[in-house]
């Protein structure tokens, strides 16, 4: 029998992120998958990163994790969201050429040490003592660990919609885990259904480029990890069409053979992600909508056009696909079509990803309720790093919703459970000035070095940078006056005012680029950018001190996990209810409850303290 | 499960007759072992209350209330029995001995009301004050409070704010869809208005001035009959009358109600230059500083000497050695309650334009400053070019609406954002 530290089950983003990490750490593991060839496969949208979810790529990245690097070594469009905004809402995303990003997944595992992959079916979980001992596969064998993170995405009792038609499966011309999903429906977990769509993919052969407005990949030459020193292949360019009343028509005319409208699906899709037949719907004012026509690779043909997710039948599909400029000859390859699927609800999870009620079990990525693959790759991050600290008895990553998008997601997650596919914004991280994704490795490389999880590689790399940064901010606290700055054509009231150039940054009118006079010339781009900006909101910062003083007062009052809320004198009905569903493990989790009421929170306060005192 | 709790609601006994209230889920418990039996819902009924002895305690009129819909969200009774002490106390005593119930603490019942959702934190704090309230005025203010007129307000403010908020968001996160590609034209005038109307709202009189009353300093060169006026207006002998100039040394102060209007009365150290005694020089330096908090300073000295916005007093008008002054806003003589009537009437209409009107809301010192601050955060994020610092700011504005009525915003504020752009690629 084999027998491991953390077996992972399933090979999408989530599932590959979670075993490396797990491996990073020390601890030796499987990764269990259906057909090996498909172990990092772009199961929708080719693109990598975007608002918000840029963030999360490098924060995972920042963690040594695979997602940065694979995208950059797959990229072949470049686009820099919000460039002309600050760092924190910007969006770095790039479109990926899917066979090279599948390629570059698995050559990454294959040099990863600790780790073995497997190919096979997950049949069951083997329990002892209510806890995970390990999976059995579907061809009679078992493989043993101390720990399991199921990664399945929506394999769960995922169920296709096109048209009139229904299929079994996850993706098109998959199996469904149907034997697995069976026993967590046995294991009384709390399930939930969701929705979400795809687009029909297009043949870019049929497509008439030449009417089309283009949209290039960026000329600077950024990257999603550091680590990357260039840009590897060649740039190719998106496309952008519209739909137009004629195509709103036909898609008006037809809503009654889609799924989404007959009622046969019921489960909630996203609200920032309609389908278009949704967004003709609720938005019948609107005379057109945009679409983005996305190559998928650059020995692939296939587009992939961004806007137009639908589940009506395939001949209308290709109706309305006609009534759009440069569309006017397209051949579809594959029909959209819409997916409903299980998931768990995941305040049944602890901030480690650990399902509370089977011990030594964790979820990773769709199964959880999210969509994305950036998403999947940070919450398979958390619970790669999780499961290897519980079976290797170390410390865990110290995540919180000050310090990461990642944590910002697993506390919405793991308290506020989900209505929708969850999907990260920026508005959703209070501490958002903090949060940008150019300082993502001050933030988190130092915490994922101690936790464990970063190779020499970039232990090197990060080292050199802290001295670089140390060096950038000791240059910044030279004094200059407002005359010398007047000369230099910046527009501050002038005068013989002294004061030191970090605190000149604090005005709008104020810029690094004029003053490369005072700073050390061997600084890059993304260093300049994030000391500038930790200067330029340094008072929005300060500021915002005292509400994370609280914070941390208030994470630290543990809430422990057998905690009687039915016994809290003074605590209703209603918020006892809503508090054991979510089960915030701190106090500070209880006050992100939705729901729950100051008056509450107080009485909850003086009551933990007597518990623990 | 919570405990059940209970109280004497009406005031101190002995009265005619006593209210004590019950809630929490032992209520129905409680009813059947007390009366032997479960009234009618929500329906007026006599019934015997007796121990568990079965002695009879009192004969009282029962009112069973089931939750939700009560005002704590809890089973509720009310026992409406006869007012002596004894059979009060005898009652409460009964109710302590059912398991899983005790006497209230302060404040209990609305706290509970407040936990189960039936009140928010400005009707709460309403009711506290409307419990507090000793005057009428205070009583009406109190009830616009628990009535949540504020609240409405407060929550009309935080949807407009939400659409800005979303508008700033939509911009930040959906920077590449074609419905959110910039800020509406209309954003900075709807935030300037919303600041000039939460501005409008921080000039209007607080409540502390309500329940404070209204400050009317007392003031003017020593033996002027100060003391002697401060007692007549209170009603009490207060403050040591002698003929002696210097006798008042410090700051008294004291509250009556006038008409149904709240007044904290200050008599002061007279006014002089040159006293030898260090203990009246800190009283006339105490004086300087509450004539400057005052509402309203009583002047009692020579005319020509009247400091800005105060009324000029004539006292001790019975004296004839006292020299008129002619030109007093009074003149009075407490001895013989000359011009006190007067005084009186026309103190009672001066606080009254200065106070909140009745029925008016009035902030207390926390919601004003949360109010400010939220009113600040505007004016700051007019200022803003990045979007990001405006997105803050709003942030800053929502927490503070937030913490005024107490609820979580951010997925409010998202379902605000995909209600109005259509976004999604």
């Amino acid at each position: 029998m084999r027998s491991f530290d953390v077996i992972v089950v399933g090979g999408g983003h989530a599932g590959c992120e979670a075993a490396a990490a797990a491996a990073r750490m020390g601890a030796r593991v499987a990764l269990l998958s259906f057909d090996l060839r498909t172990i990092g496969a772009m199961s929708c949208n080719p693109a990598i990163g975007g608002l918000g979810k840029g963030h999360l790529v490098r924060e995972v990245d920042a963690c040594d994790g695979l997602i940065g690097r694979a995208a950059d070594t797959a990229a072949i469009h470049y686009r820099m969201l919000n460039r002309s905004k600050g760092s924190a809402v910007q969006g770095p995303r790039i479109q990926a050429d899917r066979a090279l990003f599948r390629q570059a997944i698995q050559a990454m595992l294959a040099r990863q040490d600790n780790l073995e992959l497997i190919e096979g079916e997950a049949s069951s979980l083997r329990l002892r003592g209510g806890a995970v001992c390990g999976v059995d596969l579907a061809d009679g064998t078992t493989v043993e660990a101390g720990a399991v993170i199921l990664c399945a995405g929506t394999f769960l009792g995922g169920e296709l919609f096109r048209g009139e038609e229904r299929m079994r499966g996850g993706r098109i011309g998959e199996a469904s885990a149907s034997r697995l999903a069976q026993q967590m429906r046995e294991a009384k977990l709390p399930l939930a259904r969701l929705k979400t769509g795809t687009p029909p993919r297009l043949d870019g052969r049929s497509i008439g480029w030449s009417r089309l407005d283009e949209q290039a990949s960026d000329l600077e030459p950024w990257t999603m990890s550091p680590l990357t020193k260039n840009r590897l292949n060649p740039q190719v360019f998106c496309a952008i069409t519209r739909t137009n009343p004629q195509s709103h028509a036909i898609i008006g005319d037809n809503l009654h053979r889609s799924p989404l409208f007959t009622g046969a699906i019921a489960a909630q899709g996203p609200r920032y992600c309609p389908s278009i037949e949704d967004k003709i719907h609720r938005f019948a004012g609107r005379d057109g909508h945009q679409v983005f026509l996305e190559p998928e690779g650059l020995n692939d043909s296939t587009i992939y056009p961004n806007g137009i997710s639908t589940s009506l039948p395939a001949d209308v599909q290709l109706a309305f696909l006609r009534t759009m400029a440069g569309l006017e000859r397209v051949e579809v390859i594959v029909p959209g079509y819409a997916v409903e699927y299980d998931h768990i609800d995941p305040r049944a999870l602890r901030p480690s990803l650990e399902l509370r009620e089977i011990p030594g079990l964790y979820c990773a990525g769709q199964i959880n309720g999210t969509t994305g693959y950036e998403e999947a790759a940070a919450q398979g991050l958390v619970a790669g790093l999780s499961a290897a600290s519980r079976v290797l008895d170390c410390s865990p990553i110290a995540l919180d919703r000050a310090n990461s998008y990642i944590a910002v997601m697993i506390d919405d997650l793991t308290l506020q459970g989900v209505s929708e596919p969850y999907r990260m914004l920026t508005a959703r991280a209070e501490y958002r000035l903090r949060l940008r994704s150019n300082n993502a490795s001050t933030r988190l490389t130092p915490l994922a070095i101690a936790a464990g999880c970063v190779g020499a590689e970039r232990r090197d790399w990060f080292g050199r940078r802290s001295q670089q940064k140390a060096k950038a901010e000791r240059a910044l606290r030279v004094e200059v006056s407002a005359d010398q700055l007047v000369a230099l054509g910046i527009l501050v009231r002038g005068g013989g005012e002294r004061q030191a150039l970090n605190q000149w940054l604090r005005y709008e009118s104020v810029t690094l680029a004029p003053l490369e006079a005072w700073l050390p010339d061997d600084l890059t781009d993304d260093l300049l950018e994030e000391v500038g900006e930790d200067c330029r909101y340094a008072p929005y910062l300060a500021r915002q001190e005292a509400d994370l003083r609280d914070l941390r007062a208030s994470e630290a009052v543990a809430l422990p996990d057998g905690f009687a809320y039915g016994a809290v004198p003074g605590l209703s009905r209603e918020m006892v209810e809503r508090l054991e569903q979510a089960r915030p493990t701190t106090l500070a989790g209880a006050q992100r409850v939705p729901g729950i009421t100051p008056a509450a929170l107080a009485v909850l306060l003086t009551h933990a303290r007597r518990w623990v005192g | 499960m919570s405990d059940t709790i209970f109280a004497l609601s009406s005031g101190a006994p002995p009265a005619a007759i006593a209210v004590i209230r019950i809630s929490g889920p032992q209520t129905v418990t409680i009813l059947s072992q007390l009366t032997g039996r479960l009234p009618a819902p929500r329906q007026a009924s006599l019934a015997s209350l007796r121990d568990r002895e079965g002695l009879i305690l009192d004969k009282a009129l029962v009112l069973w209330l089931p939750g939700p819909r009560t005002v704590t969200g809890e089973d509720m009774a009310e026992l409406q029995c006869h007012g002596g002490r004894a059979v009060v106390a005898a009652i409460l005593r009964a109710l302590g001995e059912v398991p899983g119930s005790r006497e209230a603490q302060a404040g209990e019942f609305t706290r509970r009301a407040f936990t189960n959702g039936r009140l928010d934190l400005a009707e709460a704090e309403g009711l506290a004050d409307l419990l507090a309230a000793e005057t009428d005025l205070q009583r009406r203010t109190a009830l616009a409070m628990a009535g949540g007129a504020f609240s409405t307000q407060v929550s009309a403010w935080r949807e407009t704010v939400l659409t800005l908020s979303a508008q700033v968001e939509a911009v930040l996160d959906f920077a590449d869809e074609d419905d959110a590609a910039g800020l509406p034209e209309a954003f900075d005038l709807d935030l300037r208005a919303l600041a000039s109307e939460l501005s409008e709202w921080l000039e209007r009189p607080r409540a502390e001035a309500l329940h404070n009353g209204f400050r009317v300093v007392i003031t003017g060169p020593p033996n002027a009959g100060k003391s002697t006026l401060f007692n007549a207006l209170l009603e009490r002998d207060a403050a040591i009358v002698t003929a002696l100039a210097g006798t008042t040394r410090d700051v008294l102060q004291g509250a009556v109600a006038l008409n149904g209007v709240a007044f904290t009365f200050i008599d002061t150290a007279g006014l002089r230059d040159g006293s030898d005694d260090p203990v009246e020089a800190i009283g006339i330096a105490r004086a300087l500083v509450e004539q400057d908090r005052a509402d309203l300073v009583l002047w009692l000295g020579p005319q020509a000497e009247l400091p800005n916005d105060a009324w000029g007093i004539a006292a001790q008008a019975d004296r004839a050695k006292t020299k008129s002054k002619a030109n007093a806003r009074h003149i009075i003589s407490v001895h013989t309650g000359q011009g006190m009537a007067r005084l009186r009437a026309d103190l009672t209409a001066t606080a009254r334009v200065t106070l909140p009107k009745p029925g008016d809301v009035a902030l207390n010192q926390r919601q004003s400053k949360l109010l400010q601050s939220a009113h600040d955060a505007l004016v700051d994020a007019s200022g803003f070019a990045d979007l990001l610092l405006v997105g803050e700011c709003l942030r800053a504005t929502r927490s503070a609406f937030d913490m005024l009525i107490g609820r979580a915003a951010t997925e409010d504020m998202l379902d605000q954002l995909f209600r109005r752009f259509c976004i999604g690629k």
